[in-house]
């Protein structure tokens, strides 16, 4: 690892996902000085992962592309990935921080030219698309990859393969024998953008997402949409391969549910009714989409984009919280429950079924390396107590990209009114 | 500026120099193209290689650098060098991964190859390293302007951060509408009981912040200039005017209620006892805690709130959209009276109840726990009752027609922007007679008009899901309920936010760089005077309003309002408007010295203009996945489709290129381009191709243009040899000399 220089007057932003490259780069663009740290091999974080936004319905990639190239003009702002913080001491101000980076078995030298990748007989579950489909065990994480640098899978060394990737390398890139790495570092401020992860949804029984192969969550839905994913863009269903043209969206999927999640994540209502046009969009008339939900949360002017799904005769939304899902025997998930406008009972088979699933924190409260005040949902709250500990996007909230990135710019400015004061330029 | 001296560098990593005879490209570079110096690498990008360039720069007095490698995309870590002109030849993405390895291929690659060292060293030639704009001024000051919730907390926040702050607030007080507020929506955990609204709190803040200045009872009458150097006349209800000078404006002009004298059905107007929640909360305050009664003086045992008044309907003067705090906000009114009194019924008619993220929800908990009802459904009318008032709703859960009695109802009707004119209707006057308008808020000098434009139903929001707080005037942003109808939480987080963007504006104007989406760029558009006829079209066509007029009507660029798209350039039909690294020649001379293969040799060639943003990511993705394209291709990525000047492709098609594609970003009302209008002028402008192509009696197939996106990793090839397919039918072109 180079010479990282930081002081007091540094800001650590964690987190490289949207909200964590956006207060990053917002902070540096201020000309202050950021450590940005990502724990996985390629910053961009879950957007990286969506075929598209709600309600443009443009690509997360294009936005990307913009921030990219921010961040690589940016002389203020150093990136880590492979790092977490493992330890944070000190007060606003003075933070002590120490970060632990993993060996990527792979240095500046690569250029991306792929030998390696060609070389291992490995492979693995495909983490950029949430498992579904496999990698090599050297490769680039995703075609937007930055740093735009192979990995070697961790798996892997000690194995043939990782010395076949060494011997087809001709730029001396690989490295075979890096170690982890600690570095203490000192900051005035952090930034604390680690963001959401998809709640578990094989903790939701009555929905099978463990047992039947066609009940999916949404964030995979979204990797079966994306041409880079690993379909090419096919919606077709996992247990035969089959196209999903009926599909369910099942709302709230371990969202406002006390035996799950109790608060709202926000996008899932729009997320679903983007997902619901991806349908459309593949199958045209041959296409149905049927929604069941307890209220279409599409707030403030997005709720054209609603209006506009609504409009479609193809699209059912059943107001319903769904009791279970089964399956029969073709495969085809079994949807039952009441539909409590005019209380009818249902049991509909779909070709897929879609769980809107759910936002947690990435981090639970019980894992930050320092005390932090959390929500009784684990978000962290904006408070005095934590000193120049500012949450950026969603691990303040279930956020929507557009306010994670809102949160994110806030976070920039309160880590900067820290800096300055440390500087005395605020006056 | 010293003397122009080019080094080309033709790297041979990755496969290029098995592929490809570096020897010739080198030759290519320093005969055709005329470098001054060239080298080859094994492996340009690794320390050796850089530190071989930077020798040249040190030593040689190389000041031009064409770096023959891979994508511009890649490897900008190592290839980054202070003080010079840096082009690159795309000979890795753009040629040998696009083009299959074999024996008949080869010499087609090589000629692509040749051809992309030639342009990166002619682009080198007609560039220069950018110099500071000399306009930029370094004003620290602040001016936000209404002084509500996110007005205040702009201010507060900037000030905290060591910016000195004007607020311009119209009212005779600070606070606007929240207030009238009782109480506000809870902000922290338990997030269960209304909490004080704040506003007290905000203003007590800004009293004792020797740093922020408060103009009361005041408006904006003028504003001119750009970031770091506006210039804004306010001016007091008495009519005095005082001029002062910001480095940023922040404008949070918030909303207004919904005139509820529009909703008759909903009884308003009908009955003292239907009243909005606006009206509500004003009478809640007014009680301060008294039991509150109906205007004849009742006592309230029955409240209904109807949520959605006039909103998210279509109905011919109802607003389409979700104010988005509604739902809480009943929630919050009802327990007004449920805390008073457990034993008045309070019942919220939805029919989406609205109330996200945690601490929406734990309210709406909160809020049955309470014995608050909700119930969905869809309110027809509400009259005046035998006793009380009767409202009239379908209950959507028993699927039956109910009438409920109320003492009370309240209308949730919607916010309205207070986003001043429409500038798309209203237009600016002519130089030499602008006037103030009282519409206006920011009375804007600008030649494009007197407020920023508005997104959608009135609100000046950016269109940008990524970039939430991108404006059409750039060192101005909006924030709150003028820019998207949203709750207290949100507008000061909002505001916070808007705030930083002031700073970073100021911050950027000061050194002269340009603030998104070209961060950092240092260049600027200069013209020349001589040239100009005072067209208009750059001041008209300018997506970001930067440019001016004089009283001759010569365009004025305001630097720091300028955003560097280049779209003023493509716009100039006498090519008068360039910048110093992007500019009419950098692209025309490269598409003008590549060798075009006489008509005998059938080697047709294809030029791409591409967007930098999303076509040539695309095309850079495709390659990573060796997806191949025609060998006829010659790829120019622009800075946007709109920088595309016509007498690109009139040089093009004269001097024998059998097709053009150019490939832009998706336009129309979901536009994805950054710059906002480029890809939909540079259609405007292509429109007028065909003329061209008639004249020079050329087929209108040579010349395509694309909506293409970053994700289309098959499809931007496609087109590539879909224009090869279509000159392989009208055959080639006659212009071949």
């Amino acid at each position: 690892m180079a010479e990282i220089v930081a002081t007091n007057q540094t800001i650590l932003v964690v987190g490289g996902g949207i909200s964590g490259m956006t207060a990053a780069l917002e902070a540096a663009e201020c000309g202050k000085h950021v450590i940005l740290v990502e724990k996985t091999p390629s910053i961009g974080g879950r957007i990286g992962q969506l075929y598209r936004y709600f309600p443009k319905l443009c690509h997360p990639t294009c936005g990307l592309e913009i921030n990219l190239k921010r961040l690589r003009g940016n002389k203020n702002l150093r990136l880590l990935t492979m790092t977490e913080v493992a330890d944070v001491q000190g007060q606003a101000g003075n933070y002590t921080v120490t970060l632990k980076t993993q060996p990527r078995f792979i240095n500046e030298n690569c250029t991306a030219c792929g030998a390696c990748g060609e070389a291992v007989k490995a492979e693995f579950a495909d983490e950029h698309n949430y498992g579904l489909g496999k990698r090599k065990g050297a490769y680039l994480p995703n075609a937007m990859a930055y740093p735009q640098r192979y990995v070697l899978d961790p798996r892997i060394i000690g194995t043939a393969d990782a010395e076949a990737a060494k011997a087809a390398c001709k730029f001396n890139a690989i490295d075979l024998d890096m170690q982890v790495e600690t570095k203490t570092l000192t900051v005035g401020a952090i930034i604390w953008a680690t963001g959401w992860r998809p709640f578990d949804a094989s903790k939701i029984q009555p929905y099978g997402y463990d047992r039947y192969p066609n009940v999916i969550t949404s964030v995979e839905f979204e990797r079966l949409a994306d041409p880079h994913g690993p379909t090419g863009g096919k919606l077709l269903r996992p247990s035969d391969g089959k196209e999903a043209k009926n599909v369910a969206f099942i709302q709230c999927a371990g969202s406002r549910d006390r035996n799950y999640l109790k608060h709202c994540s926000r996008i899932c209502c729009m997320a679903s009714l983007k997902q619901a046009t991806y349908v459309r969009e593949k199958f045209a008339d041959a296409g149905d989409v049927s929604i069941y939900y307890i209220d279409i949360r599409a707030i403030d002017r997005i709720d054209d984009f609603h209006q506009k799904v609504k409009a479609d005769p193809k699209v059912k939304f059943i107001k319903s919280k769904v009791a279970k899902i089964e399956q029969d025997k073709v495969g085809n998930p079994v949807v039952h429950g009441v539909d409590t406008e005019g209380y009818t009972r249902y049991a509909t088979a779909h070709d897929l079924v879609v769980l809107a699933i759910g936002m947690e924190p990435s981090v639970a409260a019980n894992n930050f390396p320092i005390k932090v005040k959390v929500n009784e949902s684990g978000f962290i709250e904006q408070d005095e107590a934590n000193g120049a500990i500012f949450a950026a996007g969603c691990s303040s909230d279930a956020l929507d990209v557009n306010r994670a990135v809102q949160s994110a710019t806030a976070s920039a400015l309160r880590a900067i009114q820290v800096i300055n004061r440390v500087a005395g330029t605020e006056g | 500026m010293a003397d122009v001296k080019i080094g080309a560098y033709i790297c041979k990593g990755c496969g290029i120099g098995e592929r490809l005879d570096a020897k010739q490209m080198m030759q290519v570079a320093s005969r055709d193209a005329k470098a001054h110096l060239v080298r080859e690498h094994e492996f340009l990008c690794n320390a050796e290689g850089v530190q071989m360039i930077k020798n040249d720069i040190a030593n040689e007095g190389v000041n031009r650098v064409a770096i023959c490698a891979c994508s511009r995309r890649s490897k900008t870590d190592a290839f980054n060098f202070e003080g010079v002109a840096i082009t690159r030849g795309n000979i890795r993405e753009g040629v040998i991964w696009v083009r299959p390895n074999t024996e008949e291929a080869r010499e087609t690659t090589q000629e692509m190859a040749e051809d992309y060292v030639r342009m990166a060293v002619i682009e080198a030639k007609f560039m220069t390293p950018p110099s500071k704009n000399t306009e930029a001024k370094y004003d620290r000051t602040i001016l936000v302007v209404g002084g509500g919730v996110s007005g205040m907390t702009s201010a507060i926040e900037a000030a905290k951060a060591g910016y000195p702050v004007h607020i311009v607030e119209k009212a005779s007080a600070l606070g606007g509408n929240a207030a009238n507020f009782l109480r506000r929506v809870p902000q922290k955990s338990p997030y269960a009981n209304p909490e004080d609204s704040g506003v007290a709190g905000l203003i007590k803040a800004i009293q004792a912040d020797s740093k922020i200045k408060v103009h009361l009872n005041s408006t904006i009458t003028r504003t001119s200039g750009a970031p770091g150097r506006f210039a804004v006349d306010i001016t007091t209800e008495s009519g005095a005017t005082a001029t002062e000078h910001f480095g940023a404006i922040v404008q949070a002009t918030g909303f207004h209620d919904y005139d509820a004298n529009k909703l008759p059905e909903l009884g308003y107007g009908k009955s003292p006892n239907v009243v909005t929640q606006l009206e509500l909360e004003k009478m809640a305050k007014a009680a301060n805690g008294a039991v509150l009664k109906t205007k004849d003086g009742k006592e309230i045992k029955s409240v209904v709130f109807v949520q959605c008044a006039g909103q998210r309907s279509s109905k011919e003067g109802h607003l389409p959209y979700c104010s988005g705090h509604c739902c809480s906000t009943s929630i919050k009114q009802a327990m007004y009276f449920k805390d008073q009194n457990p034993t008045i019924d309070t019942n919220v008619i939805y029919s989406d109840l609205r109330t996200p993220g945690t601490g929406g929800e734990e309210f709406y908990r909160s809020g049955q726990r309470k014995g608050v009802t909700f119930t969905k459904g869809v309110v027809s009318e509400v009259v005046n009752g035998s006793d009380g008032l009767d409202v009239k709703f379908k209950d959507l859960i028993l699927n039956q027609d109910v009438v409920e009695k109320a003492d009370l109802v309240v209308l949730a009707t919607g916010m309205i922007a207070n986003s001043g004119v429409n500038i798309d209707e209203v237009k600016q006057d002519e130089p030499g007679e602008w006037k103030s308008s009282p519409e206006s808020v920011l009375n804007l000098s600008y030649r494009q008009g007197k407020d920023i434009p508005l997104l959608k139903h009135g609100f000046n929001d950016s269109h940008f899901i990524c970039f939430p707080y991108e404006t059409r005037r750039t060192g101005i942003y909006t924030t709150g309920p003028v820019r998207r109808p949203m709750d207290l939480l949100q507008a000061q987080e909002d505001a916070t936010g808007a705030a930083l963007k002031a700073i970073q504006s100021i911050e950027s104007a000061a050194q002269g760089l340009a603030v998104h989406p070209r961060v950092g760029d240092l260049s600027f558009p200069s013209f020349r005077r001589e040239g100009c006829t005072q067209c208009k079209r750059c001041t008209v066509e300018c997506p970001f309003g930067a440019i001016d007029e004089d009283e001759q009507r010569f365009p004025v660029f305001n630097e720091s309002r300028c955003r560097r798209c280049g779209t003023c350039m493509g716009a100039c039909p006498v090519r008068v408007i360039s910048f110093e690294n992007y500019s009419v020649d950098t692209v025309g001379q490269q598409l003008k010295n590549i060798n075009i293969p006489e008509e005998f040799e059938e080697k047709p060639r294809i030029l791409v203009l591409a967007c930098e943003n999303d076509a040539y990511p695309a095309l850079d993705m495709a390659a990573m996945r060796k997806i191949e394209y025609s060998a006829w291709a010659r790829i120019i990525p622009v800075r946007c489709l709109g920088s595309v000047n016509l007498i690109w492709l009139t040089d093009a098609l004269n001097s024998g290129y059998d097709g053009v594609v150019m490939m832009g970003c998706q336009k129309g009302e979901n536009y994805q381009c950054h710059f906002v209008k480029g890809s939909e002028i540079a259609q405007v402008r292509m429109s007028k191709v065909d003329d061209t192509l008639k004249t020079l009696n050329l087929e209108v197939e040579r010349v395509a243009t694309y909506e293409v996106a970053i994700t289309d990793i098959e499809r931007a090839p496609r087109l590539i040899n879909d224009m090869a397919e279509a000159v392989k039918k009208v055959g080639l072109s006659p212009f071949k000399f």
